[in-house]
């Protein structure tokens, strides 16, 4: 695994009014890796992302993405945004959506045009969505809204993706055509960043974990530091998962 | 046509605030230059009104109060400010004051010709602006916090919105009034959400429901001596939206419920097809006839469903007994495979 550190955080402090929701979050993500972040509710997950995307701004705290301001690195980044944080009864189609991860590269006023358009349909095509290009959102299932923004994603050919709990309320199926396109990106070098819950599927699904809960408790590879121990301090009690080798 | 994003937004009652918002800037202007040029007064009226905005904003966002309270809480301020104003203009030994109220609820016919070429410029305007940066547009609307993810600085096109939302509320006044405006700005975009799932052409019929109502309106109100305008031309544009509301193809109130209708019928067939289906199985002969009667014992049946089975070719009808054809029998073994395909 290359050295290269793809994500550097320093010293993040997040708070909304007097309560601090992140603290002093000191972070560094190798590239190429299929990272985790877990940690009960409440205790930052998504708000981590967003500050390091800018959407939220933190009180203290700098971000960098290989070496420079994230600023200044936009376009190697990727966004995908939890489910429920849009309306889905927006006027609009599911190619249209993915459309919209085209935006950033043609900056403002400029039109999308055909080759836009036919990076928006392999896009559509690799999450297995071709069929329902044309379909309004509001008719979608919600696996499919999830793999539409997974596809709105990918058409912006990032080197680094965030990805807010990209598996919350989708099926089986679902579950398992995002996992592999995910893994697919780590082994073309991407680095893949999820906010998780299902602590079960952890060890399967990724190689790489971060603990946090308002503060980072561990990070690291998951066969070193995914165990009890960590668990307990994250979630409070005493957590007991048993870990498939 | 600038009312879509409003409805898009959900922040439909924004265009009421601003509306009422913007009747203090227009007494205060009129108390500055005394004069009653139209002009300089919704000047005010925009300089107002995006004030009475941004302090919305303000709230919002560094208080904890919702965006509806915030509006209420800054619509009735500024209103209540410029009825004061109004009443104490009304005072004012100005022979001038006179008509100043009419931008309470409106009045067309004070309309001169200056007016309606501003009108035309600043549509022109905004037209532009709204094919310019269409695509900001529609992206900050669907997803903001994605949006900022790909480097567009959204505030900046938040404002944009905003000032024209803005901006068209003013210009409606003189016409339809501060009471009425809303109406004018969500009446059309709302009838066009129903009959579209696309935002260009929500836009797009927004604007001609909007172009439509004033037309009308105005028509309507001019056959008669005491119809006064604007709420007229609201009227019509409320009878857009509860036209639309009923009749639209894919989210009316009419077509849904011919649609349950239908379904439900169908289903009921299905359901005795599929039943006559499993008994029939159990025989050699698909045709061997069977009492009606046993139906019966288990499940209903309508004489009206039987009656529709024959006249579908599905079912043979002799005497008390009946019979599956051919093309019945077919047609019950694909009944779940085709439910699936209409569920598509």
């Amino acid at each position: 695994m290359s050295t290269q550190i793809a994500v550097k955080v320093d010293d993040l402090t997040v708070a909304y009014n007097y309560k601090p929701v992140l603290w002093d979050i000191d972070l560094e993500i190798p590239e190429g890796v299929l990272m985790a972040i877990v940690g009960p509710n409440g205790a930052g997950k998504s708000t981590l992302i967003k500050s390091i995307l800018g959407i939220l701004k933190p009180i203290a705290g700098s971000v960098s993405i290989y070496d420079k301001p994230y600023e200044d690195q936009r376009q190697l980044v990727a966004y995908v945004p939890q489910k429920g944080s849009v309306d889905w009864d927006f006027p609009t189609t599911a190619l249209d959506v993915v459309m919209m991860g085209t935006y950033g590269s043609l900056g403002w006023i400029k039109r999308p045009g055909q080759k836009q358009k036919k990076a928006a349909l392999e896009a559509l095509e690799k999450v297995g969505m071709l069929p329902f290009k044309n379909r309004q959102i509001s008719q979608l299932s919600g696996g499919q809204q999830q793999r539409i923004f997974l596809a709105r994603a990918l058409v912006q050919n990032a080197s680094i993706y965030f990805m807010d709990e990209p598996f919350q309320g989708v099926d089986a199926t679902t579950e398992i055509a995002i996992i592999n396109i995910l893994k697919e990106l780590r082994k073309a070098g991407k680095t893949v960043i999820v906010v998780h819950h299902d602590l079960q599927t952890v060890p399967e699904y990724f190689d790489w974990v971060t603990f946090l809960n308002v503060k980072k408790i561990a990070t690291g590879p998951v066969k070193d530091i995914f165990n009890d121990d960590n668990l307990t301090k994250t979630y409070g009690i005493n957590y007991k998962v048993s870990i498939q080798e | 046509m600038l009312g879509s994003f409003a409805v898009l937004r959900k922040q439909s009652l924004l265009g009421d605030a601003i509306s009422h918002a913007a009747l203090p800037g227009i007494a205060i202007a009129f108390l500055i230059t005394g004069a009653k040029d139209s002009n300089v007064l919704l000047l005010g009226a925009l300089v107002s009104g995006l004030i009475g905005t941004f302090w919305i904003r303000g709230i919002i966002s560094k208080t904890h109060l919702k965006s509806d309270t915030a509006l209420g809480l800054i619509l009735s301020l500024f209103f209540g400010f410029g009825m004061l104003l109004l009443t104490f203009i009304q005072k004012q030994p100005n022979a001038n004051q006179a008509g100043l109220d009419k931008y309470l609820f409106g009045q067309a016919a004070t309309l001169i010709e200056s007016d309606v070429w501003m009108m035309a410029i600043v549509t022109g305007i905004c037209l532009f602006v709204l094919l310019l940066f269409w695509k900001e547009f529609k992206i900050l609307l669907f997803d903001a916090d994605y949006t900022k993810t790909l480097g567009f600085n959204t505030k900046f096109i938040d404002i944009l919105i905003t000032t024209f939302i803005v901006l068209a509320i003013v210009l409606g006044l003189q016409t339809v009034g501060v009471v009425l405006m809303s109406a004018m700005l969500l009446a059309p975009a709302a009838a066009a959400r129903q009959w579209t799932n696309s935002l260009s052409v929500m836009v797009f019929l927004a604007a001609i429901f909007g172009a439509f109502s004033g037309v009308f309106g105005t028509a309507i109100s001019a056959t008669q001596n005491n119809l006064s305008t604007g709420p007229v031309i609201v009227i019509v544009a409320s009878v857009f939206v509860l036209f639309s509301f009923v009749f639209s193809p894919s989210r009316g109130l009419l077509f849904k419920q011919i649609r349950f209708i239908k379904n439900r019928r169908d289903l009921q067939l299905h359901k005795t097809l599929a039943f006559m289906y499993n008994i029939v199985e159990s025989h050699e002969n698909i045709s061997h006839p069977h009492a009606i009667k046993i139906l019966n014992n288990f499940q209903g049946y309508t004489k009206g469903t039987l009656q529709k089975l024959v006249s579908k070719n599905y079912v043979t009808l002799e005497g008390s007994m009946w019979s599956l054809t051919e093309e019945g029998f077919k047609t019950a073994s694909n009944l779940y495979s085709q439910q699936n395909d209409n569920n598509e």
